[in-house]
């Protein structure tokens, strides 16, 4: 799947918990988001790219990436 | 088998408590203090004579057929407008009476055609029927002057209307007041020139009429008759079944001759519509035997190829081993499906249930994707329940009505009726659209405040609304601490006093005045009872959630949830979207909404399925097309769903289905995606088969077969057939036992079965035992999360990546007209093409005249994503700077336009906001060049395959 869509897709799950003040809870809002809403094929691409660059993730959404189980 | 028709009352009954007891013709009788001495006497079987009084309407007392005696009394009242009282003594029947009523009918029947044997009403006229009550022998009148060549009104496609067998009772009058409330008929003229007349002396297609068919069902002779009746004759029995248009699920008396449906009346003792309709449900149902029909099923190898009929076997055998195939050269989950809210409940329950134990994963999915998504997320979040909280009766008891980014009058016309019989009796209306809709000006009604926002800013104008309530202190505390979670009512209330959601604040991003606002804030705030009706205008957004979030925070810091007149209405736009929901067709949900790898609900699935099941959530549609881009999903089963017409950004959506090595649709029609298949399954339409439907109310309803499936199968029993083919067996006998299925899965299904929807006419979940006839109102006492809690959250607004500049200066958003339905496939197979035979761009005059456009003009309209033609309509609906356009018809490629931006929680598109350039054309797009010809072929190889029959 085009990673740009992926990145996307995180980025705007992570704007909605951005409201979190607390952005470690926030983080692990996203976290649980994808992990319970993503199809495995698309959370595997996007822990590679958190693993290989992750640089357009926005920054609670780069800490969700490192936390989602390994597929 | 009969007609089973309803017993007509008279009057309609009396909400009253209180009782009184009176004596008609000698027999005692009870009844609430209101009820109309005639509905008195019928609910002990007395049938007092009456032609101007029908029980869905209000008492008029102009027949004077219906007079009575009352002992100790003047004169001789109408029954129909006199109230019973406590120790009434009435006498109904005797020779005084009688030669009143005999002289009354005299008189009608004088100026009255005398043609009872070759009438279309004969068998089933009023007026028949009371020439014989009466005893009406002669007529002694020899009039002069006689309505009786008066011309016919044959201009709407469904009914005629035949001045010349009016008696003028104003039924039909009254019913398009009282029960449509659209005001489009009066009695013009006085005395001997009085008439019905439609608008100003129009025919009635020119008229303010929306063909709703009220008139025809109150008129109690052959004056007005669909036309139908006038071709077939009189039915000879009917079956109670639900419609299948929108989410509103109004209840039908399918009227059949035979296997032949002569018209679809509204069943009187239907919960949800109360004996109304509209013109798609009462009319638009020609379709089901439309020439267009696909009758056998077909096969073919690639898209350029001819189809093939073949057997059902050899189909369904081809189609699994197509499915095995895929499978096994690229994975069990390169293949999935694609449910429909225009299935039954039991067609997605088994259609789920083959993905995820026949198929092996859980690439299942349903339209409620581009529409009502956000909806399930929204409210499972803060409620605990992906549904609306109400019965559509609830808005009865509603002092504020508040709309947002819906449009009943056109979407769900029946439910708007009723909306309009609430705030014609004084409840307020606020209306949020960036549009004016009717409900904003029409007869009688006028919305209290207009929040004209800009497209893609809900969430704003939601927190500014919000933002008042909570700095005016306008808020509910005692349901708040009682009934929600306060650390998270206390972390939004700070949030949300933030000055950035000020609606001076938000006014530079809304457009909307703060005054205004916050005179609407008030307004909703203050009411005893207020109530948030909604529809896609929320939810096909960027942030959808986020706004279906925002309006349920809004129900609970007012305390507007848990009673009557109040709550959180999704307006679903399919009649199974709360349905096809409910049944699991969700990809990372079980049926009930609970996840799929939940431990216990999967353990319970997988013993009661016998089979291992993945644990893992399966991919969305839009997903499902990345992913056959990229070659991991190539296998598709799609039932009862357009995708290639429906879904957004459709350039991208057709290279997917090219990309696909096997798609299966099943369908009763060539639909746009069966373009694109290489398997045909026909289906059933919903007078073919057997089921239910749950509506916008969590209603479940009954879908009953009234004439053979034309294909042979109902549609569980082909995607049985398939699921046995697959190697995974079913062995369902009736759509009954799959609902007994479903309720021994499903807690909040635990209550339903056939036997009691039969019993109750419907029942709405949850109903979680034997005892249980359903919840009307949800979330009274707690509501459903874990801890009984409403949970308050965070709502910031984000605005949308879709923004305008000055390549795409106007914001496209999209809707529907009253008679269309959604891609088109089954009105535009009806005469509803005469409303609305192709897609219009609307565009403000002042747009249009920067850009010399006028009414009529072919207009480009390129967005990010594509390029389409339409016509123009220039219109003071749509605000400068915002164009508008419904999508109904293929060719117009509305979807070619939007693009792949979608709601963060659920990828529900967002259609509602496309940066846009309009501009004269004098010709199609390119897109819809290469679109018409690539469907000319596919009709040829269609041809081609019905000339090798």
């Amino acid at each position: 799947m085009k990673i740009e869509r992926l990145i996307k897709m995180a980025n705007d799950i992570g704007q909605f918990f951005n409201a979190e003040s607390d952005k470690d809870i926030a983080a692990e809002g996203v976290r649980n988001h994808i992990e319970r809403s993503w199809d495995p094929r698309m959370r595997r691409e996007l822990i590679l790219y958190g693993q290989q660059d992750g640089a357009a993730l926005i920054d609670i959404v780069k800490v969700a990436v490192s936390r989602l189980d390994p597929v | 088998m009969s007609m089973n028709k309803p017993q007509d009352f008279g009057t309609p009954a009396s909400e009253a408590s209180q009782l009184v007891t009176l004596e008609i013709d000698g027999f005692k009788v009870t009844v609430p203090a209101g009820t109309s001495i005639m509905r008195a006497a019928a609910s002990i079987g007395i049938d007092i004579p009456k032609l101007c009084a029908t029980d869905s309407i209000e008492p008029f007392g102009s027949c004077r057929l219906c007079v009575v005696q009352i002992e100790g009394g003047r004169g001789m009242p109408a029954s129909c407008t006199t109230p019973a009282a406590e120790g009434l003594k009435v006498v109904t029947q005797n020779q005084k009476l009688a030669d009143v009523r005999r002289g009354v009918m005299e008189l009608y029947i004088s100026d009255h055609p005398l043609d009872c044997l070759t009438c279309s009403a004969n068998g089933d006229c009023e007026l028949q029927d009371m020439a014989g009550a009466v005893g009406l022998r002669e007529v002694r009148y020899n009039p002069v002057e006689t309505h009786l060549h008066a011309a016919k009104d044959e201009s709407n496609p469904y009914f005629s209307f035949d001045p010349s067998k009016c008696i003028v009772c104003s039924r039909c009058v009254r019913a398009c007041e009282e029960t449509q409330g659209t005001f489009a008929l009066t009695i013009d003229g006085r005395g001997f020139d009085s008439k019905v007349s439609p608008g100003q002396n129009q025919p009635f297609m020119d008229s303010e009429c929306v063909s709703c068919g009220a008139c025809v069902q109150a008129c109690p002779t052959a004056t007005l008759m669909e036309k139908s009746v006038i071709d077939h004759g009189q039915p000879e029995h009917s079956i109670v079944t639900t419609c299948a248009y929108c989410g509103v699920g109004c209840s039908f008396r399918a009227e059949m001759k035979g296997e032949q449906v002569i018209r679809m009346v509204p069943n009187k003792d239907g919960h949800a519509n109360h004996g109304h309709s509209c013109v798609k449900g009462r009319f638009a149902f020609g379709y089901a035997t439309h020439k267009d029909r696909i009758t056998k099923p077909m096969i073919r190898a690639s898209i350029k190829d001819a189809w093939q009929e073949v057997s059902w076997e050899e189909a369904i055998n081809h189609a699994a081993s197509e499915l095995k195939r895929i499978q096994t050269k690229y994975g069990k989950d390169a293949i999935g499906g694609i449910t429909s809210s225009r299935c039954t409940n039991e067609e997605v329950f088994i259609m789920q249930k083959l993905i995820r134990a026949g198929f092996g994963n859980n690439n299942v999915d349903t339209c409620a994707r581009v529409c009502h998504s956000p909806t399930g997320y929204g409210l499972k979040q803060t409620f605990g329940e992906s549904s609306g909280t109400q019965n559509f009766d609830s808005v009865m008891h509603a002092d504020v009505i508040l709309i947002i980014g819906a449009n009943p009058t056109d979407g769900h016309p029946v439910f708007a009726s009723q909306m309009k019989k609430r705030l014609r009796q004084g409840a307020k209306l606020i209306i949020v659209d960036p549009r004016q809709i009717d409900l904003v000006k029409s007869a009688h009604i006028q919305a209290d405040y207009h929040l004209k926002l800009r497209p893609s800013t809900n969430v704003a104008l939601i927190n500014a609304l919000a933002h008042v309530i909570v700095t005016e202190n306008l808020l509910d505390d005692a349901f708040v601490n009682e009934r929600c979670d306060v650390a998270s009512f206390q972390k939004w209330k700070t949030f949300i006093a933030q000055d950035i959601h000020s609606p001076e604040a938000s006014e530079a991003i809304t457009g909307v005045p703060a005054a205004e606002l916050r005179a609407a804030a008030l307004l909703y705030a203050t009411a005893n009872n207020a109530a948030i009706y909604y529809g896609l205008g929320v939810t096909e957004h960027s942030q959808g959630s986020t706004m279906v979030i925002g309006i349920a925070n809004l129900a609970m810091a007012t305390g507007n949830l848990g009673r009557d007149g109040v709550g959180v209405n999704p307006l679903r736009g399919q009649n199974n979207v709360q349905g096809s929901c409910d049944m699991g067709s969700f990809p990372h949900e079980f049926p009930g909404y609970r996840h799929v790898s939940d431990p216990s609900t999967h353990q319970l699935f997988e013993h009661a399925w016998k089979t291992e099941l993945s644990a893992e959530p399966g991919l969305r549609i839009p997903n499902m097309f990345d992913a056959a881009m990229d070659s991991s999903f190539m296998g598709l089963y799609c039932e009862g769903e357009d995708i290639a017409q429906s879904d957004p950004d459709i350039q991208h959506v057709h290279a997917a289905l090219r990309k696909m090595e096997c798609v299966i649709v099943q369908d009763i029609f060539l639909n746009e995606t069966a373009k694109f298949a290489h398997v045909f399954l026909p289906g059933a339409s919903f007078l073919e088969k057997n089921g239910t439907f749950t509506n916008a109310e969590r209603r479940i309803s009954p879908v009953r077969k009234v004439m053979s499936p034309l294909a042979g199968y109902q549609d569980w029993e082909v995607t049985q057939m398939l699921s046995n083919a697959m190697g995974y067996p079913m062995n369902y006998s009736h759509p009954s036992e799959i609902m007994a299925e479903i309720a021994s899965l499903t807690p909040a299904f635990a209550g339903v079965s056939y036997e009691k929807i039969d019993e109750l006419g419907s029942v709405q979940w949850p109903c979680y035992d034997e005892e249980s006839t359903g919840t009307p109102i949800m979330h009274e006492q707690a509501f459903m999360r874990d801890n009984g809690k409403g949970l308050f959250m965070l709502t910031e607004f984000v605005a949308t990546t879709e923004k305008v500049n000055g390549k795409f200066p106007l914001i496209l958003t999209t809707g529907r007209i009253l008679s269309q339905y959604n891609v088109g496939a089954q009105t535009r197979r009806t005469e509803n093409n005469v409303w609305h035979a192709e897609d219009r761009l609307e565009i403000h005059p002042h747009d249009a005249e920067d850009r010399g456009l006028k009414t009529d003009d072919w207009v480009g309209i390129k967005s990010r994503a594509g390029e389409t033609v339409l016509r123009a309509l220039i219109s003071e609906r749509v605000q400068p700077g915002v164009v508008y356009t419904t999508f109904h018809f293929p060719e117009s490629g509305a979807n070619v336009i939007t693009t792949d931006n979608s709601d963060w929680a659920t990828n529900c598109p967002e259609y509602k906001v496309t940066a846009v350039q309009v501009m004269k054309v004098s010709q199609p797009s390119e897109w819809q060049n290469n679109y018409q010809a690539f469907s000319e072929d596919q009709l040829e190889l269609l041809a081609q395959s019905a000339g090798n029959d």
